[in-house]
């Protein structure tokens, strides 16, 4: 066809995806970014150059063949280009939405180079909405094997390594601790970011392929990964357990009420909707004057949601500068648009409360930047004397998540790192035979594709170790 | 979903229901909790295990109906189903042979003190326990608390029944000396029971119920300061030493969200705040 073939000229500008207004969507928890129509999606396919050799392919952690289903859409061949898309991908609506694409595939693209790259992210949704829109057909799956594997943690990680073990023939049973399934796709990702509907509907494709869901069993309590190996008939294990445990600042005052750390805030408004309180039981409280400290996606979720909640003015504090903020610039933005405002340069020292126990201001300290640190970004540093006080009646630190611990204090002989993540090699084999792991569980916090390449590597080497085994 | 095999009044506004879950019925012990989430929309709510029986299957949990949850959960009948539970979570309790040990239990959570009392007896304790509530109405296990323990003591706040307050124990604990106070129970009454053993330097373990969400160390809503460490009730916990608790900042934590409580409890009562939106 003739689309297939590049154009002379090719526009530099990619196609905008339609958003909700800032000034409407800063009050409500709809979905901040509204997909392309069919027209804008073919629009924007057509400018992929269609590379002999694809440097975009290298920025995916799980390989998809990008110019190939960006080919399909183009040609109009919907089913097959989110076909060629689930051959490495198993949850697109959810990667298409909340990768970051500029820091992977997009950051090859050679468009790139002279204006905008391919919006190889909002493509891949376009299709897997159309997907989900037209109903999902019946994966096609391979011959049970007779083997049986134990996914602990419904996450990115844990959904998409039981997806691929279905597909291969074996009996896949995921273990989730919450009540829910999606891990941080629904205690951690808000509502206007990703959709609860989308994770439902891929785990219920998911489910078609003939994975169980055992909601609320935290393994390591309810039965040991010894116990699912030797008496209750698994053959191997994948841990997916990510990390949601909250990190504090350490500084006084931080048990005041009002202060949260962003897992429980974010658990609340988001697992427990309690933004639909009363209608769903679980309350939250967000005053006038919102201040989250940190800097990542996780702050940012947690001010834009904070925003919806009512909040007259939130505020992020953050030690560095925006320069060094570790959320998405896609995510950044969003967030000054709907009226966030930033204080760079600066770290609380203490909280100081009211005589019920409230905290009303926060002492900050003003930073400069030093020489870069281990991590490569320039280590703020405290300037004496120059403390200052902050009006704040809600407060939610946002610094960081470190790994769930109970599987490594619960199974013997698994080898376990001094910041307690797992011990696994790139295809996620742990010390223990039988047992594999990835995600944020042996990476510490990362990103949800990651998770699912790490998923996705473990599943195949899960099935090599089954099919190796009499 | 989880099947209720036996409901019943303990006292006014205080159940206790027995569930068929033979996963967890394997697996708990006394001290643990669980997390019971009642229907779709449901809250979160952790409760202390007060029972379990591997050969039948079951774990029971006692609960007092004050919020909207518990009152929902309260109409729930024998045969019904509960949406979720979660379990079981938390350290369980240390149980060995101490030599004497003082039990105290308040209102709902005489409930679970039965399963300590029997499991120190089974080591070989002597027990002495007391069991107490604001009102003489409200208490229950009577019978089955004092045939199991060595020697046994009402209290109620009003006088009602036994001694008023918890002052006799100071009596008690002067004559006799004890290994191990464990208490269960209101955190006012947990923090009069610690400043009474404090002085006399006997170890006191007491079961914190702090706010909760998820129950597995992932919210820290149930953060507690013990010896001026933050420890999280649900993973470090329920049990810290009662002597180290801070119990002013616990009890301004617990009423944090109390009005938001009241109000999703009312407007659940009332069916709707009257704006036709239920």
């Amino acid at each position: 066809m003739a689309e297939s073939k590049p154009k002379p000229k090719v526009k530099k500008e990619a196609v905008p995806i339609p958003k909700q207004p800032p000034e409407v969507r800063r009050r409500n928890f709809n979905e901040v970014a509204l997909g392309y129509t069919e027209e804008q999606a073919l629009e924007e396919a057509n400018r992929c150059l269609q590379c002999i050799k694809p440097q975009c392919v290298k920025g995916c952690p799980v390989e998809i063949d990008i110019p190939a289903f960006i080919k399909l859409l183009r040609e109009g061949k919907y089913e097959e280009g989110i076909r060629k898309i689930k051959e490495k991908n198993s949850l697109p609506a959810i990667c298409g939405r909340v990768c970051p694409q500029e820091e992977q595939c997009q950051k090859f693209c050679v468009l790139g180079k002279v204006g905008d790259p391919v919006s190889i992210g909002r493509l891949e949704r376009f299709l897997a909405d159309w997907e989900r829109a037209r109903g999902f057909t019946n994966p096609e799956k391979a011959p049970p094997t007779g083997k049986k594997v134990a996914i602990i943690g419904a996450g990115p990680a844990g959904l998409t390594a039981a997806a691929d073990l279905a597909k291969l023939g074996h009996k896949v049973v995921i273990f989730e601790a919450l009540h829910l399934p999606g891990g941080v796709l629904v205690y951690g990702i808000p509502e206007f970011r990703l959709p609860k509907s989308i994770v439902q509907a891929e785990v219920d494709y998911i489910k078609k392929l003939g994975v169980e869901f055992k909601l609320g069993y935290l393994i390591g309590r309810t039965y040991t990964i010894p116990e699912l190996l030797k008496e209750r008939g698994f053959d191997a294990v994948f841990i997916g357990t990510g990390a949601g445990l909250p990190q504090f600042l350490g500084v006084p005052g931080e048990n005041l009420g009002g202060i949260y750390s962003a897992s429980e805030f974010l658990i609340r408004v988001n697992l427990m909707k309690a933004y639909a309180f009363p209608d769903y039981d679980t309350p939250i409280r967000v005053g006038r004057h919102v201040a989250v400290i940190g800097g990542g996606n996780v702050a940012m979720d947690s001010a834009r949601s904070a925003l919806r909640l009512g909040a007259e003015q939130v505020c992020i504090v953050y030690r560095r500068t925006r320069e060094e903020l570790p959320a998405r610039e896609e995510e950044i933005e969003n967030a000054e648009e709907e009226g966030i405002i930033c204080k760079f340069l600066a770290a609380p020292k203490r909280f100081i409360g009211d005589e019920k126990g409230w905290v009303k201001q926060m002492e900050c300290i003003a930073m400069e930047l030093g020489p870069p640190d281990e991590s490569g970004r320039r280590r703020p540093i405290p300037i004496k004397g120059s403390e200052f006080l902050m009006d704040t009646d809600t407060v939610i630190i946002a610094i960081g998540r470190t790994p769930n611990p109970i599987i490594q204090r619960t199974t013997e002989g698994l080898e376990v790192t001094e910041w307690g993540t797992i011990v696994a090699d790139e295809n996620g084999k742990t010390s223990l035979e039988g047992v594999y792991a990835g995600g944020d569980i042996v990476t510490g916090e990362a990103t949800v594709i990651s998770a699912m390449g790490a998923g996705k590597r473990a599943a195949r080497a899960i099935h090599e170790y089954l099919m190796s085994k009499k | 979903m989880y099947k209720i095999v036996a409901a019943k009044e303990l006292a006014p506004k205080i159940k206790l229901f027995e569930i068929y879950a033979p996963e967890m019925a394997e697996k708990a012990k006394p001290g643990q909790f669980i997390m019971v989430v009642v229907g779709e929309k449901g809250e979160r709510v952790p409760l202390t295990i007060a029972g379990y029986d591997a050969k039948k299957g079951t774990i029971a949990f006692a609960f007092n109906e004050v919020g909207k949850s518990t009152k929902q959960l309260g109409l729930l009948k024998e045969g019904d189903y509960i949406w979720n539970i979660t379990g079981p979570l938390g350290n369980p309790s240390e149980i060995r042979n101490f030599g004497k040990v003082l039990c105290v239990a308040g209102g709902v959570m005489i409930a679970p003190m039965l399963l300590q009392v029997k499991a120190l007896r089974e080591a070989g304790n002597t027990v002495v326990t007391v069991i107490g509530a604001r009102i003489k109405e409200l208490l229950f296990y009577r019978e089955e608390i004092k045939a199991l323990s060595h020697s046994f003591y009402v209290a109620t706040d009003d006088g009602s029944e036994g001694y008023k307050g918890l002052d006799f124990l100071k009596e008690i604990l002067a004559k006799e000396n004890f290994d191990r106070c464990i208490a269960m129970g209101p955190v006012s009454m947990l923090k009069t029971v610690s400043e009474i053993t404090k002085p006399l330097k006997i170890p006191t373990i007491v079961t914190l119920m702090p706010p909760m969400v998820d129950g597995m160390g992932m919210c820290g809503v149930c953060r507690v300061s013990v010896g001026g460490k933050m420890m999280f009730g649900c993973v470090d916990g329920p049990e810290f030493d009662g002597h180290l608790v801070d119990y002013e900042e616990l009890v301004k934590r617990q009423r944090m969200l109390l009005p938001e409580e009241r109000l999703s409890s009312v407007l659940w009562e009332l069916g709707g705040c009257g704006c036709g939106r239920k």
